[in-house]
């Protein structure tokens, strides 16, 4: 398949990963990055896109979204998640294995990459199990998964209860060069509660899950990290002990990275009063002060990346009691507005290491195609406009899943071109 | 429809003092209706009222059917068991169907905080609370404090002490904005395990001991201490919990003033209280029974309204 | 209207003055207080909130309050003599025999008003009756008592005609 040859013209070229941050226009040629300059003469047969305005950076990739299917396509399928991860800017996301049935073997894992590739949208990687059936009992097979084209393991939507076979899991990656992700969780401190144990839980008599159920799991992991010098990845990081525990590991050169989710840097647990299962999520909303200290922390870079953790529900299943609904809310198309909202608008960080963190640090730490816009490399772009407002409709919204928090409201920063591998596949 | 408290009471948590000094006002005359041969009045005529309660309650539902029954209401009680995922239909469901029905008013009580604020948000029928989870249970809320000011007079800055489980409890925590909101000094007392973790928050004092308890408050408001506690972990034993925190005749005797004793029930004779306190001269806890009644008629009373549109077609004279 | 009273009742036997709120509980009390005095006997008086009685309690608005009603003794085989201030449509009057029916079977009850305003719209009629004037339904009879008013009077419009019973 021959493509035509794509420049971008005239935006703001910024990429972190060369340095690169000034007007220019970006060349793609057979699916890669020709080249980046500042004026280019005339290419022949180029489809050009103005990008006056807008801002040109590697593509952002997601490494922690569900995608729901196998098992539950009527709340998303992988081509209806990997469009909208296309809307939200991502080249790439990176699949969660609780699918049903749980993706722990090799047939599994290539059966979500064909599924991808039939969508022509985002990328999809694929993350395999770390127990079979995310049981939480015997290893899956790493090598095999790997071999598949999973490019990390997780039991996430649970966590890795036991801390032997939370060692074992880290030793045996090490083989594959691969992370693993840990849901953290103490899970006898955290049972039967539905959202941050506070006042905020006191006052509406529901039953709350501590920080520390967080933060002993977070240190348990790193402190695993280091006997086994493995790659320890901590998914959805909520709270500033976390933070300081991070902060803590990483300046012994223990080989621990983290992620942090837009909802986790903007929403606080006073969004639950009212009973809003909208704002439902485990880990679930925190305090003022966390989300001030998450947000410190993907400034100092505590936190190198942002995922999403893109949860779709079914309307139905949200919509009861607080303490029966499920936790997880979208969040693929509404990333970049929050961040940018959230995180450059505050004056915490700029452009540049937004783009760091939602797609830079994500490849380089992941080991995964993108992630730079240096010539030869894949093109995957996300070309955005910073300045643009618009509204959250769900209806309107690609993705299956209506279970936003941010409905109604009006936000800043949206994706206008996506590309992949030199193909347009987001126009907005 | 026009009232006082809205179209539902859902808490005590988002009340004013002044409507809570109106219920309170309002449920005098009809207490008196209750000592009355023929108890009832014609009121809510003609009015339909659904009793919803998903958990076991035959004290509450009683008092709820006695007071719609005294207005002279048509109630129906439905039952159920188990939450909606159990059951096979949704909470929206039945409030969907109950609503075809062209109900009136609905009292329910559900094992999930928020689900009174739930079926309200999406009926227009009335909808009173009468427990949701261990959020609240604003009518036992409120008739605690008809008893309280029946014995005290004026509430504010009278001292009340809920004692035992409040991490546990929707009656603590109507009790305590309750209270608070008629000006009344608020504690608590019980083992640190079953007071929630942020209670200070609140604004409440915190005894860690119950004879501190009894030195300071001129009522105690003794909560019923569950056996589950004791299966989950949060107390070693109720032996134990008696022979610490227990309301005994010996601790009562030690106090400086006349402590009044109430209970929402039912008791646990031997735990949380003896039974000779229960029975004793301290105890208003039947008392609290009686004003149940009237506290639940006064809230329907008021929460029926009146509809004031139709008085155009009825053109009604008066006197 | 107190000796009217005790005319009809043949005496201070088995007399029950039950009095209307709110005025109507005032009036009741200076009634009782003179049949007292003059027949050197007492008298039963007792006060009747007829609110929840009310015909048109679903139409009326905002909750009327609720008053106290105090009939403490029981009303079977008594004679009750109901008093109120004003009688207008007799609405109110209906609601009390109402509720006097739910507190048992009095021998004879009967109707003692101050002012008779007409404007019927029921079949009730007082036995007693202190005046009776004619007045427009728009205008306002108002009956002021000490205890509430701090004064005692009645206010009428001008150039209201005022009749005898």
């Amino acid at each position: 398949m021959t493509q035509r040859p794509l420049v971008l013209r005239g935006g703001r070229v910024l990429d972190p990963s060369t340095n690169t941050d000034h007007a220019g226009d970006v060349v793609i040629i057979d699916g890669r990055v020709a080249s980046v300059e500042s004026r280019t003469t005339s290419v022949e047969d180029a489809e050009i896109i103005d990008c006056d305005g807008l801002i040109v950076s590697p593509g952002f990739i997601d490494v922690h979204c569900h995608l729901r299917e196998p098992g539950r396509e009527d709340v998303e399928t992988i081509a209806t998640g990997a469009r909208a991860a296309a809307a939200g800017g991502f080249t790439a996301v990176c699949a969660m294995p609780n699918t049903d049935p749980v993706t722990d073997n090799q047939a599994a894992v290539g059966f979500i990459i064909r599924q991808a590739q039939r969508a022509q949208a985002s990328r999809v990687h694929v993350i395999g199990a770390i127990s079979v059936g995310q049981k939480g009992e015997t290893l899956a097979e790493f090598g095999e998964m790997v071999a598949a084209g999973a490019v990390a393991v997780s039991d996430d939507g649970r966590p890795v209860v036991s801390a032997q076979l939370m060692r074992t899991a880290l030793e045996y990656a090490r083989t594959f060069a691969i992370p693993v992700i840990d849901h953290c969780e103490e899970p006898t401190l955290s049972q039967g509660g539905s959202m941050n144990e506070g006042i905020i839980s006191a006052r509406l008599g529901l039953k709350g899950i501590p920080s520390e159920a967080e933060e002993i799991m977070v240190i348990r992991d790193i402190l695993l990290a280091r006997r086994t010098g493995g790659h320890v990845h901590l998914a959805h990081m909520s709270t500033v002990g976390s933070v300081e525990l991070i902060r803590w590991g990483k300046e012994r050169g223990i080989n621990v990275t983290a992620e942090v989710c837009p909802h986790h840097i903007s929403l606080t647990e006073e969004r639950v009063v009212g009973y809003d299962t909208n704002a439902k999520m485990n880990p679930p909303l925190r305090t003022a002060r966390d989300v001030e200290a998450l947000r410190e922390a993907v400034k100092d870079g505590t936190i190198d990346m942002i995922a999403t953790d893109h949860a779709p529900h079914h309307y139905d299943e949200k919509e009861r009691e607080f303490a029966d609904a499920p936790n997880g809310i979208i969040g693929l198309e509404t990333a970049l507005a929050v961040s940018v909202t959230n995180l450059v608008e505050t004056g915490h960080i700029d452009f540049s290491t937004l783009v760091d963190k939602m797609s830079c640090a994500p490849a380089k730490l992941f080991g995964l195609p993108g992630g730079t816009l240096a010539k030869g490399a894949v093109a995957d772009v996300t070309v955005f406009d910073p300045d643009r407002e618009w509204d959250v409709e769900p209806s309107q919204l690609l993705t299956k899943g209506r279970n936003t928090p941010y409905a109604g409201m009006r936000l800043k920063g949206r994706a206008v071109f996506t590309i992949v591998g030199g193909a347009t596949v987001h126009r907005l | 429809m026009t009232s006082a408290l809205g179209k539902d009471l859902l808490g005590l948590e988002s009340l004013t003092s002044e409507q809570i000094r109106l219920i309170l006002d309002t449920a005098e005359p009809f207490k008196e209706i209750s000592e009355r041969a023929i108890k009832k009045v014609p009121a809510l005529r003609g009015s339909t009222i659904v009793n919803l309660f998903f958990e076991n309650s035959t004290r509450t539902r009683i008092s709820f059917e006695f007071a719609e029954k005294r207005l002279s209401a048509d109630t129906v009680n439905v039952a159920s068991s188990g939450s909606s995922v159990q059951k096979g239909e949704t909470l929206v469901d039945t409030a969907r169907n109950l609503e075809a029905m062209r109900i009136d008013m609905v009292v329910i009580r559900h094992g999930a905080s928020g689900a009174a604020q739930f079926l309200a948000e999406r009926i227009e029928s009335n909808v009173i609370n009468a427990g949701d989870g261990t959020h609240e249970h604003p009518t036992q809320g409120l008739l605690d404090l008809l008893t309280l000011r029946d014995r005290l007079g004026d509430l504010a800055g009278k001292r009340v002490c809920i004692c035992g489980d409040v991490l546990h409890s929707r009656v603590a925590r109507s009790n305590i904005w309750g209270l608070k909101h008629v000006g009344a000094e608020v504690a608590v007392c019980g083992p640190r395990s079953l007071l929630p973790n942020a209670i200070e928050e609140f604004g409440v004092i915190v005894f860690d001991r119950i004879e501190e308890a009894i030195e300071w408050a001129d009522a105690l408001n003794v909560l019923r201490l569950q056996l589950e506690r004791m299966t989950a972990g949060y107390i070693p034993s109720s032996r134990e919990y008696n022979r610490v925190f227990g309301v005994s005749r010996e601790r009562l005797e030690r106090a400086p003033r006349d402590i009044l004793i109430l209970h929402p029930g039912p008791m646990n004779r031997g735990v949380e209280i003896d039974s000779d306190v229960a029975d004793g001269p301290h105890s208003v806890i039947l008392h609290q029974v009686t004003n149940g009644v009237a506290i639940r008629m006064a809230v329907l009373y008021l929460l029926a309204g009146g509809r004031p549109e139709l008085a155009e077609a009825a053109k009604g004279g008066r006197a | 209207m107190a000796d009217e009273i005790v005319e009809l009742n043949e005496g201070t036997e088995n007399l029950v003055i039950v009095g209307i709120q709110r005025r109507g509980v005032q009036l009741a009390r200076r009634i009782s207080a003179l049949i007292e005095e003059s027949e050197n006997a007492k008298v039963l008086q007792g006060s009747l909130d007829i609110t929840l009685y009310r015909d048109d309690l679903q139409t009326v608005g905002p909750r009327p309050v609720v008053g106290p009603t105090d009939i403490p003794w029981d009303i079977d085989g008594r004679n009750v003599v109901i008093v109120d201030d004003v009688l207008y449509t007799g609405r109110t009057v209906r609601a009390a025999l109402d509720e006097l029916a739910d507190f048992g079977r009095p021998a004879h009850i009967a109707l003692a008003v101050l002012i008779d305003r007409g404007g019927r719209e029921l079949p009730i009629q007082p036995d007693i009756v202190g005046k009776a004037i004619s007045i427009e339904a728009g205008e306002r009879v108002d009956v002021l008592v000490e205890d509430l008013d701090g004064r005692t009077a009645v206010i009428i419009p001008a150039n209201t005609e005022i009749t005898e019973p």
